[in-house]
């Protein structure tokens, strides 16, 4: 893409052009200096987005849940910008991305963009692309957004990186048994919602969340700074104690049920953040996260192309062959490339 | 089957000419493929013997046509007493073009009537419903209005003739438009005899035109169950069908046990209501698919009337033998047919046919060779009416009853069917019943995984399909296709707009107001939609008010 | 870290035919062969579509219609997305098209049509020839 092209394109998404913005999304996706041309340009612009992550196993109805609160959403007036994140099949490297199913009633609403978006692979990778889409939408205006994760671990946490409040979502289990809640999904979620409410076995799910959070409670400050805080001068300021427990509340999406209250509390917790300084918090954590990230990388990159491509397979086969230990070899590639340069 | 001593002498003598004879063979000729399958993907032996029916108990597992387990038949004489019912599904454009395809099947034969309505009727819309653009009259016949139902079967006898309707989320409001109209002719509606299709759970299943949630749904089914038996006492209020599941892509056996799973729901429901069962079981009816694999399909049809007799009788303790029964229409496969070479499908059809009746099917379509292309024409869906005349009067098959019992193979694979069914009812239990396991998408993943795994099967050529895969031929299509009357549209939108006018609104508007009361509550619908449709509601007018107090489905999200 | 550039695809029934089996597993296909398909689900009129392949940047569209209602929702889909802007949007149609209708829709700009009995293997080929030879 040529750079008038990309101005153009920048301008028509700034203006809220849908074909610009889809096209925009694409190429952030795709990564690279195109990518981060983009991103410069549209980066004194972002910022205005309440950006919510919606995170949950699979099953747990989180496509209609996000429906749901997009059509709450635009009862409000606000306009919705929607990232549905399905996996790629690790076999073939393609995917079936069916979220639009769920979101049949929004197709055609002007006000609602919805992108599908699929894991391609690391999931690293994954976290800084929906990041980025959510960045195009939040800079054409789109008041908020709702960026979907497969409910996966590593996704899980890294959506709480980049949302101001992170859902988590539940369903409840069959039987007596509570659902498994992995480790750390707590510490990210800011509400915690048990979907399909009208299953039984929902007051229980409630009952043993609310049992957990107490049991945390007690030797852990509700504090999301820990997942921003990162090594060295980056790491912001004094942390701010608070004190947000996260809500749990119930709904069933499929009926319209709970999304009222669920929307209440979304914005209880944006207020929260505010009052408290949170907010300011989290977005000086962010900021401080990306930027070492784009450092990392930035460096990596510039290192890689300085050391050539067989001196790295030369090096991979003295480790494979215990010749050399990969520490000494990192540092050796390191003092090559410096020379070089 | 055999005493023992006979058992160990065959095994022996097996063994042995595995060990000589067939070793010899398949050192010079080795066999085609290294494993052969049926069209559903399950192993086929070499050779079948009485070693693959060693615990069958005759009478216990077979016994004698007419009796319990039935799983020679229903009837004692079978064919030989009355022949399958021809029934031809048919029906596209306006009333008026359909009434006239009815006319000609009947004077060429045909013994029974079955209705194929467009998708806007399918849906509960009316023809100028904005969602039905394009979709008028495609797929079957659109009928909106009582008005078009008297046009249907004006001339036909309703009361000699039995009428099938392949009709499911609005079946209680069609099923009052063909009481309404018959009864406008003065034809009580104890004497009329049919069907209504009347089956959700395969729409949420396999073909996917729903309208309501299952809850409401199911109550409005076991309303015509009810209604059916106080009023209808010749109506089959349900044909429940594995039909559709076959043709999204289903096994032979998920469609055996879907199907079957799907009608013990339709049963407890019927039962959690209050009604007794032997007053509404012996009125429910099946509907199968006859696929390619002949015997695979023969053997799913004697299995399925085994497991459902053993079901009623055992597990919902009906007493009366005809609740016992399964009776079942069969339509050849409609996924088989290839619009390659068209011709070949006549083929097709007919051993698909075949399978039918010598599985002891009470009624028949046979696809036209045009299917894959277009609506049949008539010179094709007359073809389709002969071959079944052939097969029934001049092939011989339908005169002796159950003519493949006892086939070491024929018995082994229903055997095999019925177990994997059985195998499925758990799976299914296990899940909490056929609707837990839709809303989960059980069935529909188990279809699309089949369907899949069928498609690959042709294009990795382990299943040859003539004149597609093999045998092609590039030459140009010569078989005239039907084309539909470009008026019949705007005919159709004519009388819609004629019946809205002239009708008195002021009733109507009332009756449609106890309908949405009644459907707040819990009492039987049946009453309030006859009398909506007897003042002239449309189709969509009615389905409208239902869908206000009911919600929409929707589909869980199974690719 | 550059993502991989891959082929996006939009599968849609529109119309009210409820008959997905094609649909299903030409999308199976699609992803086996490495590409993103987005699954927009039945009933979806001309203009879901139409926007669905806007917001999703797709490079191919690809229509399921069986129920034979294809000359009224084709030039619809196909209008709708020139207004948008997306003529370079390949259109696939498959389904039960009669032969005399191939050419009407040849001409509205319809890349492949695919009846019954197409293989698989042509459909992935076609689309990888369309969308590569563009680029």
């Amino acid at each position: 893409m040529d750079i008038s092209r990309m101005d153009d394109l920048v301008a028509q998404a700034l203006a809220g052009d849908r074909r610009a913005i889809a096209r925009l999304i694409s190429t952030v996706e795709q990564g690279g200096a195109e990518a981060r041309q983009v991103l410069s340009r549209i980066y004194p612009h972002t910022g205005r987005a309440h950006i919510v992550g919606i995170t949950g196993a699979p099953g747990t109805g989180k496509s209609t849940l996000v429906a749901e609160l997009a059509k709450a959403y635009r009862k409000q007036n606000l306009s919705v910008g929607i990232v549905a994140v399905d996996p790629t099949s690790p076999f073939s490297g393609g995917a079936i991305l069916g979220d639009r199913i769920r979101m049949r009633d929004l197709a055609t609403d002007p006000n609602i963009f919805i992108r599908s978006m699929a894991t391609r692979g690391s999931l690293g990778g994954l976290a800084r692309a929906t990041a980025d889409a959510a960045h195009v939408l939040d800079a054409a205006g789109y008041a908020v957004i709702l960026v979907e994760t497969v409910g996966a671990g590593q996704s899980e946490v890294d959506i709480a990186r980049m949302a101001h409040t992170t859902l988590v979502i539940q369903m409840p289990a069959s039987g007596d048994e509570i659902q498994a809640i992995k480790a750390g999904i707590l510490e990210i979620a800011d509400i915690i919602v048990v979907n399909k409410a009208d299953l039984p076995g929902a007051d229980q799910a409630v009952a043993a969340l609310e049992a957990m959070l107490d049991l945390n409670s007690g030797h852990t400050e509700w504090h999301h700074g820990r997942l921003f805080q990162i090594e060295g001068v980056l790491a912001g300021g004094d942390q701010v104690k608070h004190s947000w427990r996260p809500p749990v509340l119930k709904t069933c999406a499929l009926r319209g049920e709970g999304i009222e209250e669920l929307v209440q509390a979304i914005a209880a917790h944006l207020q929260y953040q505010r009052e408290s300084g949170l907010h300011q918090q989290r977005e000086h954590d962010r900021a401080a996260e990306q930027l070492q990230r784009i450092l990392r990388y930035t460096l990596l990159e510039q290192l890689l192309e300085r050391i050539p491509k067989h001196a790295l397979q030369e090096t991979v086969e003295h480790i494979v062959a215990r010749e050399q230990d990969p520490y000494s070899a990192a540092e050796a590639l390191i003092a090559q490339a410096r020379l070089l340069s | 089957m055999h005493d023992q001593e006979t058992m160990v002498s065959i095994a022996k003598a097996k063994e042995e000419w595995e060990r000589t004879t067939l070793h010899d063979t398949l050192a010079k000729w080795p066999e085609r493929y290294e494993q052969f399958i049926t069209t559903s993907g399950a192993p086929v032996e070499r050779l079948y013997t009485p070693l693959d029916i060693a615990d069958l108990d005759y009478e216990r597992d077979l016994g004698f046509p007419g009796q319990y387990p039935f799983t020679r038949g229903i009837h004692p004489t079978m064919y030989r007493g009355r022949l399958w019912t021809m029934r031809m599904f048919a029906g596209f454009g306006s009333a008026e073009e359909t009434n006239a395809r009815y006319k000609y099947l009947l004077a060429h034969g045909e013994t029974g009537l079955s209705v194929a309505f467009d998708f806007p009727t399918l849906y509960g819309y009316d023809t100028d419903h904005p969602l039905a653009e394009g979709e008028f009259g495609k797929c079957g016949v659109a009928v909106s209005s009582l008005a078009d139902m008297e046009i249907l079967f004006d001339g036909i006898p309703v009361d000699e003739i039995t009428t099938s309707m392949t009709i499911n989320g609005p079946a209680a409001v069609i099923w009052a438009m063909y009481i309404a109209a018959a009864e406008k002719r003065g034809i009580p509606m104890a004497k009329l005899g049919g069907t209504i299709q009347n089956d959700i759970l395969k729409e949420y299943i396999a073909q996917k035109s729903w309208l309501f949630p299952p809850e409401p749904s199911m109550r409005l089914i076991v309303d015509t169950f009810e209604f059916g038996s106080k009023y209808l006492p010749k109506w089959n209020t349900i044909s429940i069908s594995g039909y559709h599941i076959r043709e999204a892509g289903a096994t032979a056996a998920q469609e055996l046990a879907f199907t079957l799973a799907d009608g013990m729901t339709y049963v407890q429901a019927a039962i959690d209501r209050g009604l007794d069962v032997d007053s509404f079981a012996p009125r429910l009816s099946f509907f199968f698919n006859a696929h390619n694999d002949f015997f695979e399909e023969i053997a799913k049809f004697r299995a399925a009337r085994r497991i459902w007799a053993h079901v009623m009788k055992e597990r919902f303790k009906a007493k009366d033998p005809r609740s016992w029964w399964l009776r079942f229409h069969t339509q050849t496969a409609g996924c088989s047919l290839t619009a390659q070479q068209p011709e070949n499908n006549i083929v097709r059809t007919t051993i698909q046919a075949l399978a039918a009746v010598l599985g002891g099917t009470q009624s028949l379509h046979t696809n036209s060779m045009d299917e894959a292309l277009a609506l049949p024409s008539e010179l094709a869906v007359r073809i389709a009416l002969r071959t079944q005349q052939i097969i029934a009067h001049e092939s011989g098959v339908a005169n002796s009853v159950d003519p493949l019992a006892g086939s070491y193979l024929v018995e082994s694979w229903t055997n095999r069917l019925e177990k994997e069914a059985y195998e499925y009812f758990d799976k299914i239990e296990a899940l909490g019943g056929v609707i837990p396991a839709i809303e989960k998408g059980f069935f529909q993943r188990e279809i699309a995984a089949s369907a899949y795994r069928y498609q690959r099967e042709i294009e990795e050529r382990k299943r040859i399909v003539v004149g597609v895969n093999e045998y092609q031929m590039d030459v140009p299509l010569t078989i005239p296709l039907l084309k539909l009357d470009p008026e019949g549209e705007r005919r159709q939108r004519e009388r819609l707009a004629r019946v809205r006018r002239e009708r008195d609104n002021r009733l109507l508007q009332q009756r449609l107001a106890a309908l949405r009361r009644a459907a707040k509550g819990t009492e039987n619908l049946m009453p309030y939609i006859l009398d909506a449709v007897r003042a002239y509601g449309t189709l969509g007018e009615i389905c409208d008010v239902l869908r206000e107090v009911f919600g929409e489905y929707r589909e869980p999200v199974i690719i | 870290m550059v993502r991989e550039r891959k082929i996006r695809v939009l599968i849609a029934k529109p119309g009210l035919d409820g008959h997905d089996r094609g649909a299903k597993v030409v999308a199976r296909a699609l992803r086996d062969a490495g590409m993103e398909v987005i699954y927009t689900g039945l009933r979806q009129t001309p203009e879901m579509i139409a926007q669905a392949a806007l917001q999703e940047d797709v490079d191919v569209v690809g229509l399921s219609i069986l129920s034979g209602a294809h000359m009224t929702l084709v030039p619809r889909v196909m209008d709708l997305l020139k207004q948008m802007g997306l003529e370079h949007v390949a259109v696939f149609v498959g389904g039960i098209i009669p032969d005399e209708d191939v050419p009407a829709l040849r001409c509205l700009g319809v890349k492949g049509i695919y009846g019954p009995g197409t293989a698989l293997s042509d459909i992935v080929q076609a689309i990888r020839q369309e969308v590569e030879g563009r680029e």
